[in-house]
């Protein structure tokens, strides 16, 4: 049996590849006999897709599974599965993850087939969009927006609009991906999606502002003002985006800055002129008449800055994406930087040369200088694939000079005997338009290229000729010697393109060869017949110059050459014949235009000039695939010239809530400063002044509002920090700003007086706060703050003390920097948290703090840097949870150390063993950075020693020490004894031990073991003798404790317990706590 | 963006397609085939292909061009990075990037196509990430999962996405921690015939291997970081602390990765640790050509130079090459004209040499191109730039790590150019001259 079995899984499995071989044998060991045959059958049943269904018909998840992955692969070789749609679609409910998914991507792909059934699913993802957990809502809006059937439209449109209010930013980041897929669907929803993506851009997480503006620049592109409000903070974030949006938002934010700045190159650019060699910006003559100097806008400035380390980003896209900004928007003395950049890129994959290339040959016709040094980054080498070759040597050719021109001269030469006759075409020409470009070597290259002509290889011959041919015209006259040598290659060369140069060459100069000319035709009169149309139409060209100009020999060969012509096959040819015949034979009828014929044909014709392919290429945004390709791609944004005046500034200033404030004085030099994580450790000594979060918020935001209501301060201030040298009228702005009104604050969770400094300090503490601190950043930023810390120095002093003051009181911890916080200036990282948000509301009532007793051991169930700044530590507070009496309560403290605010901090997705409950504690909606909450929940553990395990933010495990599952209870010392009497047998457990050396008298053991154990002492006659009791929190069961005690030490331990387990348990845990 | 994705092998077939938006037949695909038809080699295929209603981008590795449909405007970098991120993604899952290795696989490729794009938009992209949401297969997880009809899907929802740090995936546990760093030189050099250096250059990166339990906080520096002229980092790095004091200051992936690229110029002066004397010529009217090749050390710091390979293309005329090597084995494909010489260690005492006669075409005219002679080879312990590490801290764990760091030098693009520079070039006279013959 078994033999002939595994005979027929082999035959099955050399008969179709579709099928595993481990699972077959799998299928063999585990179904074994007679159903691992039933089982193959069913696999491999001539309906090749009904087994499938019968698969996934089972309610077995491995059969699923299988029958899954089978499908997928069908679509994966592009076979059709559509049939199969109803049995797919029926599993999308299906428990197995991986089943789940498999299914989706199933019916992403065949939805749009099948629209009537692909409904069928729809109610299961709109019950995921409800679901509590962020990750399911997100998956769930995300398949069923990319299940293309119209008909659901209004539901994505509402699943959208949803989503994107959500409070998990990854489920709004999803949203943001939606928008596409939905508009695409349906291009009249645009109105509506426009509104929601306008939400979404105000979003001030990271992880939105990628995919938010992708959806931008998909659906309404053209709607620049909604980026206005939005310009400083997509700068901010920038850094931190992840890669693929960074590449997003740098492209837009170049269109968007062309259209909102005025062109730095205005008048500043000449003094480079000199250094940039042959730089010519049209632009820059035209204005010179304007005097007024130009003053970069400090949001444009914001911009370069904040763009400029992704120069070192890993990724090619935004290498590139910050090189084209630069190119496009950077003063000249400052696109120098991308250079080195871009010649990095060089040595990536053949594919991504290749598209820098390309840039790089557009950016070297401009900016010739930008390159020069890197010259040798270009040189070639024999392993480069021929198209990379090619344009290094374009490259090659636009950095060359006067200076440089002998050195990639000897390199051409070198290129030449290569064995890559493409290239060496290509070199040939590179060699033609150095000697175009550059007089002082036209001569060395004229007779570098005479020299090929004797070259063995024909093609390169040709291409010789056919440059040497441009070169001529420059100067004819001089070169008569070389025409002699071409017309004797006729002979030889029989690459048409070479052959009608050589033509055209002898015709046009055929008064400086007038013996070989005639010749020449008379040869080519007898090969007519044979030769490619254009060189057949230089002959014909050939022969009317020579009538024109030596009729007397060649009048017979030229009416010879145009009677085979007009029999041509080529229309071309019998037209150009015809046209000839007319114009250059004098007849009768001949019209007007035949004694003109010799200025027609022999004309001066002007020498053409060889110049890039890549000239002017640039109108096009660099790095983009209409560069790329020199056309026009769908979709593209034109790059908008830069404006005559600067459009009003003011729109970027954003309405004075905290949070945008921070970002708008923030900014800058930090955005530099930290790449990554670097606020989580910045975020240890971050202090913040208490008194922000801790305010009564709504009055404060409310009144913030009014208070700085002049926005174009805002916007003053944010470009003074970086500015420092100019303006001193801003800071007399400032003043006239601090003067304003200060709100009123109450601190009520503090319960300290509103006074009139603590105002003032308030008021402050926030452009200072904004301009966060992180020590440990080393920044410099320090000083670049000093200037404006100076102005402001009279308050300071004041404010550093209330500071002081109001945060020891908050934590201890930071209290050590406290010294520095006054004049170290707290930056953000992230722009956007806000620290006022209506949060506050229900902020007070967390921040109640009970106490902990120093007797209480506190866990740690979130370390700071795992929870990303988030750190929590619990202890059992050994107090009746009021709401309900069965569960144990745990009371938490959360520090956000980060730099940045929590928010909406609760528990979701709680994994419990069977019988446990978990009463959570209300949600504390906003926990500022610095700052510490405390909340207390109840965990009924079914009293066991499981963990109980949750996601706060990140998933944490509480798992109690068996003492903190009982509370204590009141026993006298018989009704002690009766329970005692009850509990014998299996129920009580005795150790022997000996005590610690410091814990023999008492006290000791009594603190000792109430420590261990959550457990009130029983009065006791004897002093041999220790008690205590307690009882279960959840089933109530007693709990005896006793501790005898003898000579020298000894001690016997007694555990009464119903619950055998907890009675093991504590006695191990209080023999730990007694012997140590 | 990217609207779908075509798998081509090399014999032309399409083995795998996907799609992201509304399927694009693949009929599409014969505008490529007709690219490759017109490039003689298979790496000269243009990167971008517009036809009538795409455009097609395509990357071409392990002999598997990746084909990307688009339909719009997109930067074309943006693509082709993200093809070769997925190329780089497969090889992490299977160990190989072949077609065998996908099509085994096809489930696993086709689950991480998906999480990796949403809706032709990159959505996850870090490999950490990744392995959460599915794991690798291995051999012992298939036989398992078969049995128990447990899935590679994760369990575990994506938690590092929603993270600060989306690089490291959470709750990482060893019970060895340990972290070792190579420290990989590649010189990139042309040389002319007499030895002299046209251009040198070094491309350095630094690859991690890093396994440590938690969320380590590392800083890396250096003894001589100046050295190091243009650098990328890996997004974990903090830019500002490298800009202020030059240390490398990260929480690193879980794994493998590349936590630095950087470059040593060539302004700076770069040591050639080998030298090549050679001497290929061919007498006009003669059918033999001779050859004769030794290499030998040169400045490595007395470290040995290993895993020495000299290839050659010889010029077409060469029907065989009779060689005798003083050490190795050596090859010569009268197809492809390719001479590769496997040479091995150098041993300083006894310069290895490879010398004899290639057999012409008969009749044949003297062959005008030289060959240029390419070289590999190895250094082991030793970056050449002179890079040090100084110091690797651990911040934020307690537990003490294992910390291994290892150098190795590498031949790139190492080439041995037939000429000397500088060339007599373009010279007048001997033009002249020839012009006066034609007279």
């Amino acid at each position: 049996m078994t033999i002939a079995l595994q005979s027929y899984v082999y035959i099955f499995w050399s008969s179709t590849n579709m099928i595993n071989y481990n699972l077959l044998l799998v299928a063999f060991w585990v179904f074994g006999g007679f159903h691992a045959v039933k089982y193959i059958f069913i696999m491999f049943s001539s309906h090749r897709h009904d087994d499938l269904k019968e698969m996934l018909d089972s309610n077995k998840d491995s059969l699923k599974l299988e029958a899954m992955k089978r499908i997928v692969a069908m679509i994966a070789r592009g076979k059709n599965a559509s049939d199969l749609f109803p049995a797919v679609v029926k599993n999308v409910a299906c428990k197995n993850i991986e089943v789940k998914k498999l299914v989706y991507v199933y019916l992403v792909r065949y939805a749009e087939e099948q629209q009537d059934l692909a409904l069928l699913s729809i109610s299961t993802f709109q019950r995921g969009l409800k679901d509590p957990n962020q990750l399911i809502r997100a998956s769930a809006l995300r398949v069923l927006s990319s299940i293309r059937v119209t008909i659901i439209v209004p539901i994505m449109m509402l699943a959208i609009k949803e989503a994107a209010s959500d409070m998990s930013p990854y489920v709004r980041k999803t949203a943001a991906h939606a928008i596409p897929k939905l508009y695409s669907l349906d291009p009249e929803q645009k109105d509506q999606l426009i509104e929601v993506i306008e939400k979404l851009l105000a979003d001030k997480t990271t992880l939105v502002a990628g995919s938010v503006v992708m959806a931008f620049e998909e659906v309404c592109p053209e709607r620049i003002d909604l980026i206005h409000k939005n310009y400083r903070k997509l700068c901010n974030l920038l850094i931190d985006v992840e890669e693929w949006g960074q590449v997003v938002i740098i492209n837009m934010l170049t269109r968007y800055a062309r259209t909102q700045f005025l062109n730095p190159n205005i008048n500043g650019g000449s003094g480079d002129k000199t250094f940039y060699g042959s730089d010519e910006d049209e632009d820059e003559d035209e204005e010179e008449k304007e005097k007024k100097p130009y003053v970069m806008d400090p949001d444009h400035r914001l911009l370069l800055r904040n763009t400029k380390p992704l120069l070192q980003s890993r990724n090619a896209a935004v290498v590139m994406a910050v090189a084209q900004l630069y190119f496009h928007l950077a003063p000249k003395a400052e696109v120098g930087v991308i250079a080195k950049a871009l010649v990095r890129l060089l040595r990536s994959h053949s594919e991504v040369q290749y598209v820098v290339l390309q840039n790089v040959a557009t950016m070297s016709i401009k900016r010739r200088g930008m390159f020069e040094p890197y010259l040798k980054s270009f040189y070639i080498r024999s392993t480069d694939p021929t198209q990379i070759k090619v344009l290094k040597l374009e490259v090659l050719t636009n950095l060359a000079n006067e200076t440089n021109i002998s050195t990639i001269l000897r390199e051409f030469q070198t290129y030449i005997k290569s064995m890559d006759k493409d290239f060496v075409a290509a070199t040939i020409q590179a060699i033609g338009r150095c000697a175009t470009n550059i007089s002082e070597v036209r001569d060395t290259c004229l007779n570098g290229l005479v020299q090929l002509l004797s070259n063995r290889d024909e093609l390169v011959v040709a291409e010789s000729v056919v440059v040497i041919k441009k070169l001529l015209q420059m100067q004819p006259e001089k070169h008569s010697d070389i025409i002699k040598h071409m017309a004797k290659l006729t002979d030889n060369i029989q690459v048409p393109m070479a052959r009608a140069s050589i033509l055209w060459l002898i015709g046009e100069y055929c008064e400086h060869v007038p013996k070989i000319a005639p010749d020449v035709l008379r040869k080519m009169a007898k090969s007519f017949t044979n030769e490619e149309d254009i060189v057949k139409l230089q002959i014909i060209n050939l022969a009317a110059k020579l009538y024109l100009t030596n009729s007397k020999q060649t009048k017979l060969l030229t009416q010879y050459v145009l009677n085979l012509a007009k029999y041509d096959q080529n229309y071309d040819i019998r037209d150009r014949a015809r046209f000839i015949r007319q114009l250059i034979v004098p007849t009768e009828k001949s019209g007007a235009l035949s004694k003109y014929a010799k200025k027609l044909f022999l004309a001066l014709k002007p020498a053409p000039v060889l110049e890039s392919p890549f000239k002017d290429r640039d109108h096009f945004q660099l790095g983009s695939l209409s560069h790329l390709l020199n056309a026009k791609a769908g979709g593209y944004q034109e790059l908008p010239d830069w404006p005559e005046a600067a459009p009003d500034p003011s729109v970027r200033n954003v309405e004075v809530k905290e949070s945008v404030r921070a970002v708008g004085t923030v900014t800058h030099r930090d955005t530099g400063a930290l790449w990554g994580p670097q606020r989580m450790e910045g975020s240890e000594s971050c202090s913040f002044p208490r008194s922000d979060s801790a305010s009564g918020s709504e009055s404060s935001s409310g009144s913030e509002e009014s208070g700085s209501g002049s926005e174009s301060e805002e916007s003053k201030e944010a470009s003074e920090s970086e500015e420092e040298e100019e303006e001193e009228e801003e800071e007399q702005k400032k003043k006239k700003k601090k003067d304003l009104k200060k709100p009123k604050i109450k601190f009520d969770s503090l319960g300290e007086s509103s006074e009139e400094e603590e105002r003032k300090h308030q008021r402050k503490s926030k452009p200072r706060k904004s301009e966060s601190e992180s020590e440990s950043d080393e920044d410099e930023e320090s000083e670049s703050e000093s200037s404006q810390s100076e102005s402001e120095d009279s308050e300071s002093e004041a404010e550093v003390k209330k500071k002081k003051k109001v945060q020891t009181r908050v934590n201890y911890r930071e209290s050590a920097q406290q010294q520095g916080a006054s004049k170290t200036i707290i930056r953000f990282k992230k722009a956007g948290f806000s620290f006022l948000s209506n949060a506050h509301r229900s902020l007070g009532v967390f921040l109640q703090t009970i106490a902990p007793s120093s007797a209480l051991k506190s866990y740690e169930l979130l370390h700071r840097i795992t929870g990303e700044g988030l750190s929590v530590e619990y202890c059992f507070s050994r107090q009746p949870f009021s709401p309900d009496a069965n569960m144990v309560a745990v009371q938490m403290q959360f520090t956000n150390s980060a730099s940045s605010d929590t928010k909406n901090l609760h528990i979701e997705d709680v994994k419990l063993q069977s019988g446990m409950r978990v009463k959570e504690f209300p949600e504390i909606e906003l926990l500022p950075a610095g700052e510490t909450a405390t909340a207390v929940m109840g965990i009924d553990f079914c009293d066991s020693t499981q963990a109980a395990n949750f996601q706060l933010k990140f998933f944490v495990s509480i798992q109690p020490p068996v003492g903190e599952l009982m509370r204590p209870v009141f026993l006298t010392e018989n009704e002690f004894k009766k329970e005692q009497g009850q509990l014998m047998g299996m129920n009580e457990i005795t150790e022997k031990l000996t005590l610690d050396v410091k814990c023999r008298n008492e006290h000791a053991i009594v603190q000792r073991v109430t420590t261990a154990a959550n457990l009130s002492r029983v009065p006791c006659g004897s002093d041999k003798e220790c008690r205590f009791a307690g009882r279960t929190v959840t089933s109530g069961s007693l709990v005896l404790v006793t501790v005898a005690t003898k000579e020298e030490g000894a001690a016997q331990l007694t555990v009464n317990c119903e619950k055998m387990v907890i009675g093991t348990m504590l006695v191990k845990d209080i023999l730990q706590a007694l012997t140590q | 963006m990217i609207h779908s994705l075509f798998l081509i092998n090399a014999s032309g077939d399409i083995f795998l397609e996907k799609h992201w938006k509304s399927v694009v037949s693949r009929s599409v695909c014969d505008y490529f085939f007709e690219a490759q038809e017109r490039a003689t080699e298979p790496e000269n295929v243009p990167p971008v292909i517009p036809t009538p209603h795409h455009y097609l981008i395509s990357v071409l590795r392990h002999h598997i061009y990746f084909v990307a449909v688009i339909q719009s405007e997109v930067p074309p970098l943006f693509v082709i990075e993200f093809l070769h991120r997925v190329v780089d993604t497969f090889q992490d899952y299977f160990g190989v990037c072949t077609e065998a290795a996908i099509k085994d696989n096809v489930v696993v490729v086709y689950e991480l196509l998906e999480e990796m794009l949403d809706n032709g938009f990159p959505l996850a992209t870090e490999s950490n990430i990744l392995k959460e949401l599915i794991k690798p297969p291995t051999i012992l997880r298939t036989m398992v999962n078969t049995i128990t009809g447990s899935t590679n899907v994760g369990e575990q929802l994506p938690t590092g996405q929603l993270s600060v740090v989306p690089w490291r995936r959470t709750g990482v546990k060893y019970t060895n921690n340990e972290a070792y760093f190579d420290v990989v030189e590649e010189i990139d050099a042309i040389i002319d015939k007499s030895g002299s250096t046209i251009t040198a250059e070094i491309q350095g990166v630094i690859d991690a291997c890093v396994k440590l339990t938690g969320m380590p906080d590392l800083t890396l520096s250096f003894m001589n970081p100046r050295l190091l002229d243009d650098v990328s980092f890996h997004p974990c790095v903090r830019f500002k602390r490298w800009e202020a004091e030059r240390i490398l200051s990260f929480i690193p992936p879980d794994g493998n990765f590349r936590l630095l690229s950087y470059h040593v110029s060539s302004q700076n002066l770069v040591a050639i640790p080998v030298y090549v004397k050679h001497n290929i010529t061919f007498r006009e009217g003669s059918s033999q050509g001779r050859f004769d090749l030794t290499l030998g050390p040169k400045q490595t710091m007395g470290k040995a130079v290993e895993s020495v390979l000299v290839s050659s293309q010889l010029p077409r005329g060469v029907l065989n090459a009779n060689l005798n090597p003083s050490q190795g084995t050596y090859t010569f494909d009268p197809v492809t004209k390719l001479l590769t010489w496997d040479v091995g260690k150098i041993n300083p005492q006894k310069l290895p040499s490879l010398k004899g006669t290639m057999s012409l075409q008969a009749g044949a005219s003297k062959p005008d191109e030289n060959p240029t002679i390419n070289i590999q080879f190895k250094i082991q312990q030793m970056a050449i730039s002179g890079l040090k590490v100084n110091r690797l801290d651990m911040y934020g764990e307690k537990y003490k790590p294992f910390k291994g760091i290892k150098y190795m030098t590498k031949a790139g693009k190492f080439q041995i150019c037939p000429y000397n520079t500088p060339f007599t070039g373009f010279s007048l006279t001997v033009l002249t001259n020839q012009i006066h013959v034609f007279r």
